[in-house]
């Protein structure tokens, strides 16, 4: 296995000149292992999709660099370029069956067809499709357009197969099922993938690591686990999963990191904080929904007022006014769990392992 | 910051240019595209406006002074103008009563009356006015009736021209609008009635606003058709006299090239005017776009004020339609017309004695034309949606200007551009076929560069994306899915070309020579020999060899469209 099978190095990209120029991707560098399956996540208008074109060819960065393989890819043509990609709308050939539309790309390159054919056949095994290979791509549910625009790609067995939000036409439950197997299906052929997508869930199930994008910026790169559990800024936090972002006080650092907080005259102290701080630092104390825990009212404790309770079934969700801010908690299993009264004063138990601190934010 | 904004812009062309490189077919392509398109578009042209201010090589206006101050030049222009006024409104208004009956009231036999709207489209436009001669003029079958109407008239002149004109072109207007009208939702209108508009409230405050984009641009491109008509104010205009044939007359008559080149940009600078305000302003202003996709009208129970009206008018132009064209089809059989009524196929045999050699000849040009037009357009259109290169808008703007020049401008263009070698063409091609061949292929060219473009925009640049995602070049991904994929546009692209090609008159009369000669020529021929019923024969072939043609090109288009429905999938 390479490392740094794919690099991209300072990439920038501006769209139009003069006043109505747009930065869509600024200075964005990442190195991707082969095998790795890497998600580009953020909003839409984030410029994941124009980070995707440019490794594909379709559009040349403003400046910066590629490489695959180690080898500078920059200015080379797409249909030079060691990549496939998925298209969001599958961009199927719709002259062609299915099995025309697969081996398309083997017989550009010149493969006989004896042995394209063959290709062709496994690919469509490996996909599920093959008895669709004399089918019109009209002819098939979104779900198996899908796998034959996946086929078509993987037949080119390319360095970095690329996916532009390959299931975003998809219904919900769909989606799921469709997400798995292409998952199992990329560690299976083990080839390396650049995802695009705008869906957390989607990113989080899939990927080996998470490239969190804004403004064309990358605000972190990580794993699912590390982006979820210690983001790096206010937006990561809130746009990976749900956050409460409570203001605080920095009291007290010592040398190897842990930071003392105040919250509510109680001191909490968070172990080895990801970011440094000083001591009187403005801070905000970011807290998972359910990591928080509900007590009855207990004295020396930190407490808060319940100020509005929404039953979902498979969880219970309470809002909870803490220091006059308010505070989102989730329980699952309600069943099984206390439960509370809205106006009830509650004591609240904040696992110290779930505690994240940042650095304090204007916008916030 | 500036600076730095222009280091971008070169990096950003150095970047194009290398990508170009890459690919040296693509590039040699659009060279000789541009090379083809300036030779044969701007060239001529540019040949016009130097002819008409340079004399002796100085510069001279004495050209545009004589005109402005004689009343004999100048007259032309106010009656081309007066002429494409009328012509325009009244076509618009025509083509406006037909397409709302088509597209808004339940017109019993639409296809019919589509049929009959759409009709002089693929004939020559003077047969009109031959017709017009034959029903309305010193022998014609009605004359007696309308004399006992209306008194004594000619029907030589501004009112027979109209007439003729209207028959002709608002078949254009019709095709316009019909597409304004049928995107206009329907449940707008019905929003409009359930808030408690009455049927003319309606009318006025949805439907009217929402086509008016429309209408300037079907009265537009009416105007200009009628501004650049030759072959029907060559057969009936009598003394009014109108720019093409005031240029042609003096250059084939008196031989005086720079006055007939200075009538020329008289007649062009008002067609252009008016195309440039269609392209670029009224288009831009509308509010519906005309994807192709029919919206699921709904038809609701109109009151008989209305139906009345609507029916009728359709009902009195499709009779005028059949009237005219019946006319043709009885002239072409009879003796000698209003004096010997027997009928007799002697014509078709005289006809076909003189003419055919004007047959062949115009059959083996369109016919090689054909192709190349498509061919070409179809290129040119591709590179325009889909390839950045420099020089793109530039390019756009050329293969479309022919589109608005009048064929008398291009057809004077053509002679004193190539009755001589030149930089660009070093070879004379006055007299040859390949003058003729070419002014066909520039000059039907736009239509099929914009079906070639409206196709292209319904395609998902995706799916050519993904063929070169998968390692074709741009030539195979051209050859292999794009063209596949717009065949339909192509063939129709094609039809609408060799329709253009068999009937062309205004340009083309310019280039005949003996060797090479045109059916529409030959026809225009009798016409001023009188012999009508000659000319009525002649039309009549003309127009079945058309309807072949056409027949032909809507199998293979049959056989090939089978399969390919690219809407479905990118619906």
């Amino acid at each position: 296995m390479k490392n740094n099978y794919l690099e991209l190095k300072d990439l920038i990209k501006i769209f139009g000149s003069g006043r109505d120029s747009v930065t869509a991707v600024n200075n964005v560098s990442l190195k991707v292992n082969e095998g790795e399956l890497v998600t580009l996540l953020g909003p839409s208008g984030c410029g994941k999709t124009t980070i995707l074109r440019m490794i594909s060819g379709f559009e040349l960065p403003t400046s910066g660099k590629i490489f695959i393989d180690q080898e500078d890819v920059t200015t080379t043509p797409p249909n030079k370029r060691p990549t496939a990609m998925v298209f969001q709308n599958y961009a199927l050939f719709p002259h062609m069956t299915v099995a025309q539309n697969i081996i398309y790309g083997p017989k550009i390159h010149g493969e006989n067809s004896q042995s394209a054919k063959k290709k062709a056949d496994d690919i469509m095994k490996l996909v599920g499709l093959e008895k669709f290979g004399n089918r019109s791509p009209s002819q098939l549910s979104g779900g198996q357009q899908q796998r034959v625009s996946l086929a078509r790609s993987l037949i080119m067995e390319p360095k970095v197969l690329l996916l532009d939000e390959p299931l975003s036409n998809l219904d919900a439950k769909l989606r799921v099922s469709m997400r798995l197997e292409i998952r199992k299906l990329q560690q299976r052929v083990g080839i390396t993938s650049i995802y695009v997508t705008h869906d957390q869930e989607e990113a989080m199930s899939l990927s080996d690591r998470v490239v969190i994008l804004k403004d064309g910026v990358i605000q972190q790169i990580g794993t699912p686990l590390e982006v979820y559990a210690r983001p790096d800024n206010c937006f990561v936090a809130d746009f990976i999963g749900k956050a409460n972002f409570l203001n605080t006080v920095v009291e007290d650092v010592t040398p190897d990191g842990d930071v003392t907080i105040n919250l509510l005259e109680q001191k909490l102290i968070i172990p080895k904080a990801k970011k440094s701080f000083k001591k009187n630092d403005k801070a905000f104390l970011v807290l998972r929904p359910e990591s928080i825990i509900l007590e009855k009212k207990k004295p020396d404790t930190i407490t808060g007022i319940i100020r509005e309770i929404v039953f979902l079934g498979n969880q219970m969700t309470y809002i909870i006014e803490i220091a006059k801010q308010l505070v989102t908690v989730e329980m699952s299993n309600p069943q099984e769990c206390e439960s509370f009264e809205n106006g009830e004063e509650v004591s609240i138990k904040l696992p110290v392992r779930s505690l994240h601190l940042l650095p304090w934010e204007e916008e916030k | 910051m500036m600076n730095s904004s222009r280091n971008r812009q070169f990096h950003e062309i150095a970047g194009q240019l290398r990508l170009i490189w890459k690919e040296p077919i693509l590039f040699v392509f659009i060279i000789l595209i541009f090379y083809f398109l300036f030779t044969f578009v701007a060239y001529p042209l540019f040949q016009v406006i130097k002819y008409s201010i340079f004399i002796d090589g100085q510069w001279d206006f004495s050209n545009y002074l004589a005109i402005f101050s004689k009343r004999y030049y100048f007259q032309p222009f106010i009656n081309s103008i007066i002429l494409g006024i009328c012509t325009a409104t009244i076509g618009t208004i025509a083509g406006f009563i037909f397409a709302y009956a088509l597209t808004r009231t339940p017109l019993p036999f639409k296809s019919f009356f589509r049929l009959t709207a759409t009709f002089p489209i693929i004939s020559p436009p003077f047969v009109v006015a031959l017709a017009a001669i034959l029903l309305f003029g010193r022998a014609g079958a009605l004359t007696p009736w309308l004399k006992n109407i209306i008194g004594n008239y000619s029907v030589y002149g501004l009112g027979g021209l109209i007439l003729v004109e209207t028959i002709a072109y608002s078949p254009t207007a019709f095709m316009v609008l019909y597409g304004i009208l049928e995107a206009i939702d329907p449940s707008l209108e019905e929003a409009s009635m359930d808030l408690g508009a009455a049927r003319i409230k309606i009318f006025s405050s949805v439907t009217l606003p929402l086509a008016t984009p429309g209408i300037a641009s079907a009265w537009l491109l009416v105007f200009i058709q009628s501004m650049a008509d030759f072959g029907n104010p060559m057969v009936i205009s009598g003394n009014y006299r109108v720019l093409s044939v005031q240029a042609f007359l003096q250059i084939t008559g008196m031989y005086d090239l720079p006055r007939g080149s200075t009538l020329a940009i008289l007649l062009l600078v008002p067609t252009l005017i008016a195309f440039f305000v269609q392209k670029y302003w009224v288009s831009r202003k509308s509010y519906v776009t005309v994807t192709g996709k029919p919206t699921g009208a709904t038809i609701k129970n109109l009151e008989w004020y209305i139906k009345l009206p609507v029916y009728g008018a359709c009902l009195l132009y499709a009779g005028i339609v059949i009237l005219f064209y019946g006319t043709i089809v009885y002239g072409s059989f009879q003796t000698l017309w209003g004096v010997n009524p027997t009928l007799t196929l002697q014509n078709y045999v005289e006809m076909f004695e003189v003419g055919k050699d004007y047959l062949i000849d115009s059959i083996t040009l369109s016919t090689i034309a054909t192709p190349i037009t498509g061919i070409v357009g179809i290129f040119i259109s591709f590179l325009i949606i889909r390839k950045k290169f420099i020089g793109r808008g530039l390019m756009e703007f050329i293969s479309m200007l022919t589109f608005a020049v009048p064929g008398t401008v291009v057809g004077i263009g053509y002679i004193l551009a190539f009755n001589q070698e030149s930089v660009v063409m070093p070879v004379v091609l006055t007299g040859t076929a390949w003058i003729i061949i070419l002014l066909l292929v520039f000059r039907n060219m736009p239509v099929g560069i914009r079906s070639g473009i409206a196709a292209l925009q319904q395609i998902d640049p995706a799916i050519e994306e993904a063929s070169t995602d998968l390692g074709a070049d741009s030539n195979t991904t051209f050859r292999k899915i794009t063209l596949p994929m717009i065949a339909p546009a192509f063939f129709s692209g094609l039809a609408y070309s060799f329709v253009k090609a068999m009937t062309a008159i205004s340009a083309i009369i310019f280039v005949v020579s003996g060797q090479w000669n045109l059916i529409t020529v030959a026809i225009l021929g009798f016409v001023d020999n009188t012999q009508y019923a000659h000319a009525a024969a002649m039309s009549m072939l003309l127009i079945v060899i058309v309807l072949i043609a056409l027949g032909l090109i809507q199998f293979i288009v049959g056989k090939i469209g089978k399969g390919v429905r690219t809407t479905e999938i990118l619906g």
